[in-house]
């Protein structure tokens, strides 16, 4: 009876594995604009001392770890996808 | 307190501890017991040469300086290794799928193999890791010193020169250990690989150590490490976009760049599989290398003195808070960090000088190429450890002439930025059929120029090289072409200004010049052959070994690969090709198999001009191109054969057709023979019979009546007579019964007898040239004669002219009497030529009694006379031809 849904399933894999390689694209790119964006918080430039909302560095740092760490995640997330459906492509009655 | 000596106890130690790691780690590959040596961890590890002595150290340096500016260095990095599947994955499957053994040969082999082209990538990568190199020398110096200082058994501590130069001499005789043992640089160092994953473990450890110790130990905590950050002079967020977005782009350039990330990324990849897992864990291990270094600058700048050297914080927080056990676990980090740096460095550089430089000026110079006698792999070992010294020597120089005061982080942009060059012609290459041999050469001509000019030369200060005037007021007062302002782009951060500068107009000149320019045919194929890696992992320019000579190629790839591994290679190659001993056919598949084989030793650039120098081709042909591309020529050379075969086919069939009508014809000639046969003999029986009964039955018939009866009976009896002679005769002739009667004789009396025997005279006039005639003949001349007088009263009564005439012309010819005769009658139609030869022939209606036998006669005498009898097609009327052979009758006649 899943006889007339492999080839959906598989279909829908297939795509899948295409959206999962897009994704890997495009991480590097997410991520380069996520690490841009504290150029967008800079306080103002070189010589205004006191500023109390510029932003510190003790704060930024935080902010970079985080989404540096993200990204590490994000990235073995995607891996892992891909050699599963790399690997997986044969034996779709499993999932 | 640590002395000195206890520190170059405890390097000595740890060096050969790692020697001792790497030297299992062959032998472990070498007997095949070793798979976690091709883990996806050891090569996530191996990737971490990227941090050198400039993370370890000069990261701390350049955060007490620049704030968080240091993390772009890593991002650069991470931001590539992430999108691995984008480039890395490419890079590691051109690198597998081609044998490439250096970014240099990676460039060359893209654009056609041009050894120009990696020659040039060599000197840029040598030049521009000299810095790199010379950073590493200045880190070791600098630890040392900070130990020496601190030493209070040393009175004179030894000087920062005579250090750099034992640290460089003791790298380049621990990386010539190291990495020359093996020559085939595809065999991978896994003794190397596993060091420096080793090595990477030590740094990691080493700094996470001092960073939980000066967080915990010094400052008490987190909250109290970032308030402490909060108030420290960096503490402000105030970091340049120019800077921040430039160097992020300059390191993520140099990570896919530098020779040495190359060599472990892709030379030594065992697995393109490996990268899913550097794909999280080198991001990961780089953030963690990054984690503590801003605390550590924090703290370093609250507790030194001032003017202490921020790059050495890592080290001189646990010395001065009494953590020797911590310092030297730092020391050793950073030694760790600086050695295997340069061992890699120095490996990747050496092969591509090896391979590049040394071996194409070897080869050449030697004249005979790879026909020279010698051993083409002790030269290739030499040159690459002679390299591996000079590289060295360079990076000394480097430090020496810098004078060793710079901070590591400006050192080591400048080398990032060289090798940055590299990008435009590798990325080119890649992602882009149309980008040529000399685009690539052009663009990184100009940005290696440019480089030179705006940050190579101004890093020595103001000096000999490059004078303040030039430096201030540009060359020759030309305002526009100050170094650090070129074009009046006043007031840019130097680096960025060059990175700027040389990428910027690199990438132009590349995509116009490769626009412009036309690429050879190899480069189109290696194009194709890198840009679609994936679409097909085949092969690349293919050989025809028509010329090749397969004991040539055995003597040069002993040398090269050394006599067993050659030996077993051919002798493999032989058995299946299913030839014996070991010499294969050199077949195309077999020789690209080769140049791959040697690529791994010599580079390819070198392997190819090698291989074509026996081959005798330095070029791919059109065929090549074709056969390569497609299968167009295989499926060609089989209808071509088909098409043979269908022509032979027709051919037969052709030849069976023929035999098939002409046993027709002949069925027909039998039956028409017998018919012929029985009305020939019945018509003078019937005439025979008719007047013996008149004679016998009536009375009184007059003796002149009797007599007519009886001479028409005699007449007809006497041709009856005669049709059964001639088909006796034939019979006779035919079955080779006949017994020859050889005379001498003049032919002109046998042409005389002839004619007069014939009795044609009155009716045909002939037409004789005497004088030709006098030939002498030996031969059956009787049977001769009977020839002739068949074709002059054949003629006689065959002729239709009003005014019948015959030529007879004798010559002699080739030792061949031919005799023509030729009437000026009609002729005989050309479809009926065939068959006048035949028994029982008659042209058309039969206007004489001939029975036709007489030229089926003419046929088998002249052929037991050694001769031939053939009608001659193309005269005014019918033509015979006679040739008797005269050789055979004069040694008949010799013989008398």
């Amino acid at each position: 009876m899943t006889a007339k849904k492999t080839p959906v399933f598989v279909q829908r894999r297939t795509y899948r594995r295409r959206r999962v390689a897009d994704g890997a694209r495009l991480l590097p790119v997410f991520g380069g604009i996520l690490f841009l964006i504290p150029l967008l918080w800079e306080g103002d430039p070189a010589g205004a001392e006191a500023v109390p909302d510029g932003a510190r560095t003790a704060w930024v740092m935080t902010y970079l770890f985080v989404v540096w760490f993200g990204l590490a995640v994000l990235s073995g997330v995607l891996a892992r996808f891909l050699v599963a459906e790399d690997d997986g492509g044969d034996e779709e009655g499993e999932s | 307190m640590v002395t000195l000596n206890v520190l170059v106890l405890v390097c000595l130690l740890y060096v050969a501890f790692l020697f001792a790691v790497a030297f299992g780690a062959d032998r472990a590959a070498l007997v095949g017991r070793g798979t976690w040596l091709r883990s996806p961890i050891v090569y996530t590890l191996s990737l971490s040469i990227y941090c050198t002595a400039w993370t370890f150290y000069g990261a701390v340096g350049f955060a007490a300086r620049s704030g968080l500016e240091f993390v772009t260095i890593y991002l650069g990095p991470t931001l590539v290794m992430i999108g691995w599947w984008w480039t890395l994955r490419k890079m590691v499957r051109v690198g597998r799928s081609q044998r490439i053994t250096s970014i240099a040969d990676l460039i060359s082999s893209r654009y056609g193999k041009s050894n120009t082209l990696a020659v040039f990538v060599t000197l840029v990568a040598v030049i521009g890791l000299t810095p790199y190199i010379a950073l590493q020398l200045q880190s070791v110096t600098l630890s040392f010193a900070t130990f020496a200082e601190a030493d209070p058994f040393t009175d004179a501590p030894p000087s920062q020169q005579s250090t750099a130069f034992w640290v460089a001499a003791g790298l380049a005789v621990f990386t010539i250990l190291f990495g020359t043992r093996n020559l085939d640089a595809n065999e991978r160092h896994h003794g190397v690989v596993m060091a420096i994953a080793l090595e990477a473990v030590v740094k990691l450890f080493a700094l996470l150590a001092v960073g939980v110790f000066v967080v915990w130990g010094l400052a008490g905590g987190v909250d109290e490490i970032l308030a402490r950050i909060d108030s420290s002079p960096i503490a402000r967020w105030e970091v340049p976009g120019s800077r921040w977005v430039g160097l992020t782009l300059l390191s993520a350039a140099a990570f896919m760049c530098l020779p040495r990330m190359f060599q472990v990324m892709v030379v030594e990849s065992e697995d393109e599989d490996h990268l899913r897992m550097a794909a999280w864990a080198f991001p990961t291990y780089l953030m963690l290398m990054s984690l503590f270094v801003v605390p550590i600058a924090v703290m370093g700048l609250e507790l030194m003195p001032e003017g202490a050297n921020p790059d050495l914080f890592v080290l001189t927080l646990p010395l001065r808070n009494g953590q020797e056990g911590l310092a030297i676990l730092s020391f050793l980090g950073g030694f760790s960090s600086a050695t295997s740096m340069v061992i890699v460095a120095a490996i990747a550089l050496s092969t591509m000088v090896s391979n590049h430089i040394v071996m194409p000026i070897w080869l050449w110079s030697t004249g005979g190429g790879a026909m020279v006698s010698g051993d083409v792999r002790s030269v290739a070992l030499l040159a690459r450890r002679l390299s591996i010294a000079m590289i060295l020597f360079l990076g000394y120089c480097y430090f020496r002439l810098s004078g060793g005061g710079t901070a590591l982080a400006a050192i080591g942009l400048i080398s990032f930025v060289g090798v940055a060059q590299f990008l435009p012609a590798l990325m080119g290459g890649l992602f882009w059929r149309g980008a040529t041999r000399s685009g690539a050469l052009a663009g990184l001509g100009v940005g290696f120029v440019l480089w030179l000019y705006c940050l190579f030369l101004p890093s020595f200060g103001a000096s000999e090289i490059m004078p303040y005037s030039v430096m201030r007021n540009g060359p020759l007062g030309i305002g526009w072409l100050r170094p650090q302002a070129l074009f009046g782009a006043d007031g840019m951060d130097p680096v960025i200004h060059a990175v700027m500068w040389s990428l910027l107009l690199n990438t132009c000149t590349f995509l116009g010049v490769s626009l412009l320019t036309l690429p050879k045919p190899i480069e189109r194929l290696q194009g194709a052959q890198f840009v679609n890696v994936f679409q097909h992992s085949q092969t690349p320019g293919s050989w025809s070994g028509g010329l090749a000579r397969s004991e040539d190629l055995m003597i040069m790839s002993q040398r090269i690969m050394g006599a067993s591994e050659a030996q077993a290679m051919f002798s493999k190659e032989a058995r299946k090709q299913g030839i014996a001993g070991y010499l294969p056919e050199p077949t195309p598949d077999f020789l690209q198999m080769l140049e791959r084989e040697l690529s791994g030793s010599v580079g390819a650039a070198t392997a190819h001009a090698m291989i074509s120098q026996i081959v005798g081709r330095a070029t791919v042909s059109v065929e090549d191109l074709m056969a390569v591309a497609d299968e167009t020529a295989q499926i060609m050379e089989y209808s071509s054969k088909l098409e043979a075969k269908t022509e032979e086919q027709a051919r037969t069939a052709r030849q069976l057709r023929e035999a098939n009508e002409k046993l027709t014809q002949i069925s027909v000639q039998k039956d028409a023979f017998l018919s012929q046969i029985s009305h020939e003999l019945r018509t003078p029986m019937t005439s025979i019979r008719a007047f013996s009964e008149i004679l016998r039955d009536s009375e009184g018939l007059s003796e002149e009546e009797r007599n007519k009866y009886a001479s028409i009976i005699l007449e007809e009896a006497t041709r009856l007579t005669r049709l059964l002679d001639d088909l006796l005769d034939l019979s006779v002739l035919e079955n080779g019964q006949v017994v020859l009667n050889s005379q001498t004789g003049q032919l002109s009396d046998m042409l005389d007898r002839a004619v007069s025997a014939a009795g044609v005279q009155d009716r045909l006039r002939i037409h004789r040239r005497r004088e030709a005639e006098k030939i002498t003949l030996h031969t059956d001349l009787d049977r001769l004669a009977q020839v002739f007088i068949n074709l002059i009263s054949n003629a006689g009564k065959y002729c239709e002219a009003p005014d019948p005439a015959l030529t007879i012309r004798p010559q002699a010819e080739n030792g061949n009497l031919v005799v023509d005769f030729i009437d000026n009658g009609p002729g005989i139609p050309t479809d009926q030529q065939a068959m006048i030869f035949e028994k029982f022939s008659r042209i058309g209606q039969t206007k004489a009694g001939g029975a036709g036998l007489g030229l089926a006669i003419c046929r088998e005498i002249m052929g037991r006379l050694g001769g031939d009898i053939t009608y001659l097609p193309g005269q005014e009327g019918a033509a015979f031809r006679v040739v008797l052979p005269l050789r055979e009758a004069a040694t008949v006649q010799a013989a008398q």
